[in-house]
């Protein structure tokens, strides 16, 4: 897949170093803005995505034609008001959607593939940092972020604290537990035990390890629903049929829709990229990077802190923003945390949810 | 808006400018004024997640949670005041709660209804039923309030507790009152401690 992008592009003029002791050099940042950058430069708000997310945040996707990921949080008179705020969205490095990752070119002419070297939610915000640096902005007025986009909003705040008055971070966490990791393993072998993905070399070959992807998708997007969601949608209903078939299609109607989510996932998403990213997510641990210590990663922050977690995420749980909360109270940070009644667990924060609003307006505003 | 009594003689006696824990915040009044008005830095902790939502949503900082669990991640003596109003008596320990407050606050306001306020007395001794007043208007087996306590009985924990009593406000039909038989006359006090 080449990177396909209409939007902006910023070049970062610079070396990034990376975590790992490596550095990109060459990269670029995609990205989308909404709204108009103050002259004193004071109303940007960054908004930080998802895993599988992407900058149209609040525009049409260029290759699904689906509306932006985040629109009825963001736009003109929406909870992160475009009238009043300069909103801007980023894919991050090592995603696929025209920012620098596996599938780019490597400055030898060919697609890096596993070449790239493997990147950190800390080196996601480096790359995000170089893109403020380039835009002139000094001080984020907030930056947001549901799940992995939460991660980099608490990275921002541990590692460049100057660089944004308020932190924002739905449904996430400071680390990621053995959970996390054992279920984004199981989507990393999926890919890597499809031949076609020919131990990542596959952007020549006509062949893509899409039946990887797609089970390591489907495997995810359980985890992004909840037991009595999954139930409520779709009960033990039969797609299609009014009996059993005593075979292996789609009988279900939740197959079916799996079976939907994985091959819709594939027209949009590089598998390099999905292992690329999971990984950055399993190194995740603010505490780790900070000497054990996570109330020493915010020691001295004059940010506001604002979490938000959802009663029936149990990939986030709400003890996973609860020990963040104390780990900020613990460092005198300026913090306020609510946990919300949702029934469709961890992509609650995506869907239709007016406390949400309410709070995200009144702390971002 | 007007706070309530108890809540005005702790926003009246707040220091200008100090750092200040709303335990049991409720919709952020006390907050609300003493940020607005004093120049405070507070911070709150509320039980209930509709509040908590209002709270943030009007721009203050407000952490759902429990004060029977959650004072425990506060470093010692982080804030200039710990306020608890209107909660003790709905505490697991009110003791134990009282001993976080003074650890994490250089000083201490207390609030809360008076159990030994004539009509309660009254209601119990000649209605023989637990006491639906004013003060304490929600029937026995509905009400948060776990734990009665009279102002005698707060004196004596106080001192139990090695805290020195610096102020105390008594009301009676929201209007303050002398500390004279105040465990009789009083429905609701406030205590300000240190220790």
């Amino acid at each position: 897949m080449a990177p396909a992008s209409s939007s902006s592009i910023y070049h970062i003029p610079h070396s990034l170093p990376l975590d790992s002791g490596q550095a990109l050099e060459g990269a670029q940042i995609a990205y989308e803005t909404y709204g108009t950058l103050a002259d004193d430069k004071s109303n940007a708000v960054l908004v930080c995505h998802a895993l599988t997310g992407d900058q149209y945040l609040a525009s049409p996707h260029p290759i699904t034609g689906k509306p932006g990921w985040w629109e009825r949080m963001v736009g003109p008179g929406k909870p992160i008001d475009t009238n009043r705020h300069f909103v801007i969205c980023a894919n991050v490095i090592g995603s696929c959607m025209g920012s620098t990752g596996p599938a780019s070119l490597a400055p030898d002419g060919a697609p890096y593939a596993m070449r790239f070297p493997v990147i950190t939610i800390r080196d996601m915000v480096r790359g995000l940092v170089a893109l403020l640096d380039g835009l002139e902005i000094a001080r984020l007025h907030a930056v947001v972020g549901g799940s992995m986009g939460g991660m980099q909003a608490l990275s921002l705040a541990a590692n460049w604290p100057e660089r944004a008055a308020r932190v924002l971070v739905i449904a996430s966490t400071a680390r990621h537990s053995a959970q996390n990791i054992a279920f984004h393993e199981v989507g990393r072998q999926a890919i890597m035990a499809d031949p076609a993905w020919a131990d990542g070399d596959y952007y020549a070959s006509d062949a893509r390890p899409d039946n990887g992807l797609a089970v390591a998708r489907m495997a995810a997007h359980i985890t992004y629903l909840s037991e009595a969601g999954l139930t409520e949608k779709f009960g033990r209903r039969l797609q299609d049929r009014d009996a059993k078939g005593f075979g292996f299609d789609a009988e279900f109607q939740v197959e079916s829709y799996l079976r939907y989510q994985g091959s819709g996932f594939t027209r949009r998403f590089d598998a390099n990229s999905y292992l690329y990213i999971t990984r950055a997510m399993d190194y995740f641990d603010i505490a780790e990077e900070h000497g054990g210590k996570l109330a020493t990663a915010f020691a001295g922050t004059n940010a506001r802190f604002c979490l938000v977690s959802f009663d029936t995420d149990w990939l986030y749980p709400t003890a996973e923003s609860r020990h963040v909360v104390h780990a900020l109270n613990a460092a005198g940070a300026k913090v306020s945390f609510v946990e919300l009644s949702a029934p469709n667990g961890h992509d609650s924060f995506l869907l239709e949810h007016d406390q949400l609003d309410r709070v995200v307006k009144g702390f971002v505003e | 808006m007007s706070l309530r009594p108890d809540l005005a003689a702790i926003a009246a006696h707040v220091a200008p400018g100090s750092r200040v824990l709303d335990i049991g915040c409720g919709d952020g009044a006390l907050m609300a004024e003493l940020e607005s008005a004093s120049g405070c830095d507070a911070r709150g902790i509320e039980l209930d997640g509709e509040l908590v939502e209002r709270c943030v949503s009007r721009g203050l900082s407000v952490v759902q949670g429990d004060a029977n669990a959650d004072l425990a991640n506060y470093p010692d003596k982080a804030f200039d005041y710990a306020i608890l109003s209107q909660t003790l008596q709905t505490a697991t320990r009110p003791d134990l709660i009282l001993d976080e407050l003074l650890r994490v606050g250089r000083r201490a306001f207390v609030s809360f209804p008076n159990f030994a306020h004539w009509r309660t007395r009254a209601a119990l001794m000649l209605g023989g039923r637990m006491p639906v007043t004013r003060a304490l208007p929600v029937s026995w087996y509905e009400t948060q309030n776990i734990h009665h306590v009279t102002v005698d009985d707060f004196r004596d924990l106080a001192r139990l507790k090695g805290a020195a009593i610096e102020r105390a406000w008594f009301f009676a039909n929201e209007q303050q009152i002398g500390a004279p038989a105040a465990n009789w006359r009083a429905e609701f006090a406030v205590f300000e401690l240190s220790r």
